[in-house]
């Protein structure tokens, strides 16, 4: 008897894919087909269809993949890391870890762009900019960037723009910076043409093209320096200087805004976020008021609603890369929002006084370290440091320090062959201290913390801070466990997340996150990793890479991975640096021409503009396909200059494109490479595949296809998979050596960006097996053609492939109803929030229009209840257009509608309360209440305010 | 209907230009069918007074809270005063966009220039195009 006739019965993907077989039938009858794989055929051209099956491990149980993951993080060895370089182990407040980390109402919501039904995530990062507004002492800051090493990229970018320069700029970068940010800032400035010099700062000279600067402050050693003279030298030559800092440390140091710095940037995982071998983590960026409309990445801002409430939404959203195209100057369009929630969190559960305390309490054992290593003999480098310190001695001694080190499960830093570096946190208690001078003692008697006691502080007084930071009253009443659980619970009630209702965004695949999957995420032997840990003390990491990136190298059909980028935009970046590696390789740098359609999202310019490409704009035709005449023009007329076309597939617009053979061919005999955008990719998997349809790369969105949650607005992961030719130059990195002689650089302060939700991948194609996985698809597509199907005839749909059908998501058209009733899409939506749903994206990729994206984890039933909605809203539109009700207040204008709006002693709508608020069954069962009316983004524009306001506000609003 | 004034002249990337009292200065600003379609202005981004600018060479950008559009000199010229007003409240640009809400006044470098835009009536036909 075969074992699998003891299997256990329970499967993994019916509990994914949400339609039962029954109703897949019955969908499927509705569009007029007996058999799903009929339907799959009519939509996916012939000629791409992959004739599988995919090459994966058989589907494995829930149950059986935990203990598989179990097994892999067992040959991880979490050793005590002292290795710094922006990565500090802490301690998660448990409430915090399982009520935000762990919890499904916080990381299954998707970004805060529906302000209304987000206000509990938008005030958590409300908390999270103002503290790093506070700490950095710089008045705005944003709501999270990727890694430290992006986010000084970053800062870059914003000087090339805000500064005026002639001829190539020239940055200057401290030498003690830590080396991934040195590396992903030189990898960046080289595609944009910019010259990088690193030196000491003390020698930095703003002569003629220099732009501007980049410090570490505390530096990668240590050590402390007062920039304030270097400040005024960069203002007086009209420069802009950054400093990459540590909100820990400026707890107790005069703030970079307080010296002159015009730009703070970090990372701010040490505030409660686990290291997770690399991340997520949340990069903060903060600057003056006179660059706030240069400010990279997303900002919260505070506005008001319809009834003049206080509301919060993201503000000034024209800075972003998908508006500014190929004229924006970052291609970030995501934040690291479950991360960035956390540490804000972190910061108000322990207030200034507890985090002055952790720092204090960190320095002085920091101190009594040094103080100790003196008196064993070694040379303290610096006198002037907070949490690192770095030791001389001499080469032999520091080989055996190393070796003694490893021996006691610890990980000191190497800074050359004679220098140490000692980096401590949070975790370090006065034992982990005497172990430390136990193996500095290398065999001698280590001296006592008692007679080290008398160690002073290394705060230089001219840097001691002196100015209060979190004085807002958020930081100050959540001390207790109970009122910080209610806290949690209250701002995340104010939130739709997957757990209430579905999220039917377009082109974002807002699918289950299992909880299988997440489990693995908090698990110490995943998240205590340091990234710069020996690889060794990782084979379970290194197992898990290897077999994941087989696996996507298999479902993409091509051969080689990178696991670095950590976003989507990163991995367009990523992959455009690969094919430009490659064409230099071959003679062919000149080439620097990248088509792509008009249609195509606008992180695409963007990414291309950042890896140094010109962007050349191919018509879509009226059916929102490319204009193939047109790209085979423009192919030809750049033939000695193109590099790249850029296409995503399924398009844009949710249709397979029919030509995409024809496409890629055309790009390859002019000489250019093809980039596949994956974020469609959710509709291939298991039936075409970017490589066999003629794509050299794709990268693909691992939040989107591959499970990771959206995390309320970050964290995501954008690996990229490459053909044959491309695989020597995919990206490497500084500290840890990936295997690419001729990579392309770095992308990520972290090899592997952001580790630690790789396992969710992982388990999520290991619990569907290629089966799984390629029904997961079918269904994804049935539901799109489903919805489009019964919501026809009651409103228009755009674009559909040669038979009539969209591949996995389908673009509602209102625009009529502009003329008819006065009613504009942003109405719709907001009305949709009457009825419990996420509303779909809206105009992207057609202005004014609604894309659709049910995916295949949603069950029938709540397909139903959406179309039902949707037609329900169409006849409240009716209303208007047959002059029953005002074409300026109705149903739809007026809403979202909130509990206070309902239960004023005033109603002046000509609409009752009951159908502003229960318009369907569905609502009467489980109403999810807006807590705030429509938000004015104008307002919040014109008056821009991106801290905490004072309390009083809210008590004016209320009266 | 958006008000197109029968005195103004146009270019087709929706600028208007405004004779004033000196007979080489004009005032420029976008017209209400560009306000309209952008929606509430929040932000306008305006040369120095002394900027120089060539026919059709962007001299601003125009932010509103969804879209961004760069601003195009409808002629050749020097850019005499901005209106700072718009600092402060950008939405005049929609309240009144041929009066308060105007954005630059450039003097004009060469008169022949003006034949190349707009009247109102081509510029209705432009927008009903």
């Amino acid at each position: 008897m075969p074992d699998t006739t003891f299997a256990h019965p329970d499967r993994f993907a019916p509990r994914h894919i949400g339609p039962t077989p029954a109703d897949q039938r019955e969908m499927l009858k509705t569009l007029g087909y007996d058999s799903l794989d009929r339907f799959i055929a009519d939509v996916i051209p012939k000629d791409i269809r992959f004739p599988g099956p995919l090459n994966l491990p058989a589907a494995r149980s829930e149950h059986e993949v935990l203990a598989d993951l179990r097994a892999l993080a067992g040959k991880n060895e979490v050793f005590r890391s002292y290795l710094g370089q922006g990565y500090s182990d802490c301690l998660t407040p448990p409430v915090i870890l399982r009520n935000i980390l762990e919890n499904p109402g916080w990381y299954t919501a998707y970004t805060p762009y529906q302000a209304e039904i987000a206000q509990g995530r938008l005030e958590a990062l409300l908390n999270y900019q103002t503290m790093v507004a506070d700490l950095t002492g710089l008045p705005v800051a944003n709501a999270s960037l990727l890694d430290e090493g992006t986010a000084a990229a970053e800062a870059m970018h914003m000087t090339e723009a805000a500064v005026t320069h002639e001829g190539k700029p020239v940055y200057l970068v401290d030498e003690g910076c830590h080396p991934p940010t040195i590396a992903v800032v030189r990898t960046r400035a080289a595609a944009r043409g910019i010259e990088i010099r690193v030196g000491d700062p003390a020698g930095f000279a703003f002569g003629a093209g220099v732009i501007g600067a980049l410090v570490q402050y505390p530096a990668t050693d240590g050590r402390i320096t007062d920039f304030r003279a270097l400040a005024e030298k960069a203002h007086a030559a009209g420069a802009i200087l950054t400093a990459a800092t540590d909100l820990l440390a400026l707890t107790l140091l005069v703030p970079p805004g307080e010296w002159g710095a015009d730009v703070a940037i970090g990372n701010s995982q040490r505030f409660g976020v686990p290291l997770g071998y690399g991340g997520p983590h949340a990069a903060f960026f903060a600057t003056r008021e006179d660059f706030k409309r240069h400010l990279p990445g997303r900002i919260i801002g505070v506005s008001r609603d319809a009834e003049g409430r206080p509301g919060l939404r993201m503000a000034l959203q024209t800075r972003e890369q998908h508006i500014r195209r190929d004229k924006a100057t970052s291609n970030i369009c995501t934040a690291q929002v479950l991360l960035a929630v956390t540490a804000g969190m972190y910061a108000v559960y322990h207030g200034p006084e507890g985090l002055k305390a952790i720092a204090e309490r960190l320095h002085r054992l920091t101190a009594i370290l040094a103080a100790g290593a003196q008196r064993l003999g070694y040379r303290v480098v610096h006198t002037a440091y907070f949490d690192t310190i770095a030791l001389e001695t001499d080469a032999a001694t520091a080989t055996k320090i190393h070796a003694a080190a490893r021996q006691r499960r610890v990980n000191l830093r190497p800074l050359s062959a004679t220098r140490i570096a000692i980096a401590l946190h949070e975790t370090v208690g006065a034992d982990e201290v005497r172990a430390l001078l136990d193996i500095l003692a290398a065999g001698r008697r280590a001296p006592d913390l008692d007679e080290l006691a008398q160690a002073k502080s290394a705060i230089p007084a001219a840097l001691a801070r002196t100015s209060p930071y979190l004085t807002h009253p958020v930081f100050h009443r959540h001390r207790s466990e109970t009122e910080m659980l209610r806290y949690l619970k209250q701002l995340e009630d104010r939130d739709l997340s997957l757990t209430s209702a579905m999220i039917p965004l377009g082109s974002c695949t807002m699918k289950l996150n299992a909880t299988a999957e997440m489990i693995p995420v908090t698990w110490a032997e995943f998240g205590r990793l340091h990234p710069f840990a020996p690889v060794e003390q990782a084979q379970g990491y290194a197992e898990l890479f290897r077999r994941l990136e087989t696996w996507l190298a298999e479902i993409t059909g091509f051969a080689g991975v990178s696991l670095q980028p950590n976003a989507g935009s990163q991995g367009e970046y990523a992959g455009l640096l690969v094919i430009r590696a490659y064409q230099k390789a071959q003679g062919q740098a000149h080439r620097d021409v990248c088509l792509i359609p008009q249609s195509a999202h606008g992180t695409n310019p963007a990414s291309a503009v950042m890896a140094g490409l010109k962007v050349v704009v191919v018509r879509t035709d009226a059916k929102g396909n490319i204009d193939v005449t047109d790209l085979k023009a423009k192919a030809k007329e750049h033939q000695a200059q193109l590099a790249a076309l850029m296409v995503t597939y399924p398009s844009t617009h949710g249709v397979f494109e029919s030509a995409i053979k024809d496409i890629c061919r055309a790009v390859h005999q002019c000489g250019g490479q093809v980039y596949m955008d994956g974020a469609n990719l959710n509709a291939q998997v298991g039936l075409c595949r970017p490589g066999d349809i003629g794509a050299d790369v794709c990268h693909l969105n691992l939040h989107k296809t591959f499970c990771i949650p959206h995390g309320g607005g970050g964290p995501g992961m954008g690996p990229i998979a490459v053909a044959p030719h491309l695989v020597p130059f995919l990206p490497q990195h500084p500290l840890v050596n990936l295997g690419h002689p001729q990579g392309a650089g770095t992308v990520s302060s972290a090899p592997w960006g952001s580790a630690s939700i790789l396992p969710i991948s992982y388990a999520y194609i290991a619990m569907m097996g290629p089966d799984g996985l390629t029904d997961a698809t079918k269904v994804a597509i049935l539901s799109a053609n489903y919805v489009a199907r019964r919501v026809a005839g009651h409103y228009g749909l755009l674009y559909a492939g040669e038979k009539g059908l969209v591949a996995h998501e389908c673009i509602i058209d209102p625009r009529a109803f502009k003329a008819s009733a006065g009613i504009e899409v942003e109405d719709i939506a907001k009305r949709i929030i009457d009825y419990g749903f996420h509303p779909p994206t809206i105009s992207f990729p057609v202005p004014g229009t609604m894309m659709v994206e049910p995916t295949e984890s949603e069950p029938r039933a709540e397909l139903d209840r959406f179309c039902d909605a949707l037609i329900a809203i169409r006849e409240e539109i009716r209303e208007v257009e047959d002059g029953k009700v005002p074409r300026d207040n109705n149903v739809l204008k007026r809403a979202p509608h909130t509990l206070a709006d309902l239960v004023a002693d005033r109603w002046d709508r000509p609409y009752s309360r009951e159908r502003a608020a229960f318009p369907s069954a569905a609502t009467r069962q489980h109403k999810i209440w807006p807590p705030v009316g429509r938000v004015d983004g104008a307002y919040g524009d014109r008056n821009l305010i991106c801290v905490c306001p004072p309390v009083e506000s809210y008590a004016e609003a209320a009266d | 209907m958006s008000n197109i004034p029968a005195d103004l002249l146009y270019t087709e990337e929706h600028e208007y230009v405004k004779k004033t009292a000196d007979a080489s200065v004009v005032q420029i600003g976008i017209t209400d069918y560009a306000q309209g379609e952008l929606g509430d202005v929040v932000y306008v981004d305006l040369p120095k007074v002394g900027a120089s600018f060539g026919r059709m060479d962007a001299f601003g950008t125009i932010e509103a809270v969804k879209a961004v559009s760069e601003l195009f000199s409808p002629l050749a010229g020097t850019v005499v005063e901005v209106n700072g007003a718009l600092e402060g409240d950008p939405s005049l640009v929609n309240k009144d966009p041929y009066g308060a809400g105007w954005m630059i006044k450039l003097r004009v470098k060469n008169a022949g220039e003006f034949d190349q835009l707009l009247g109102s009536a081509e510029y209705q036909k432009h927008v009903g195009k």
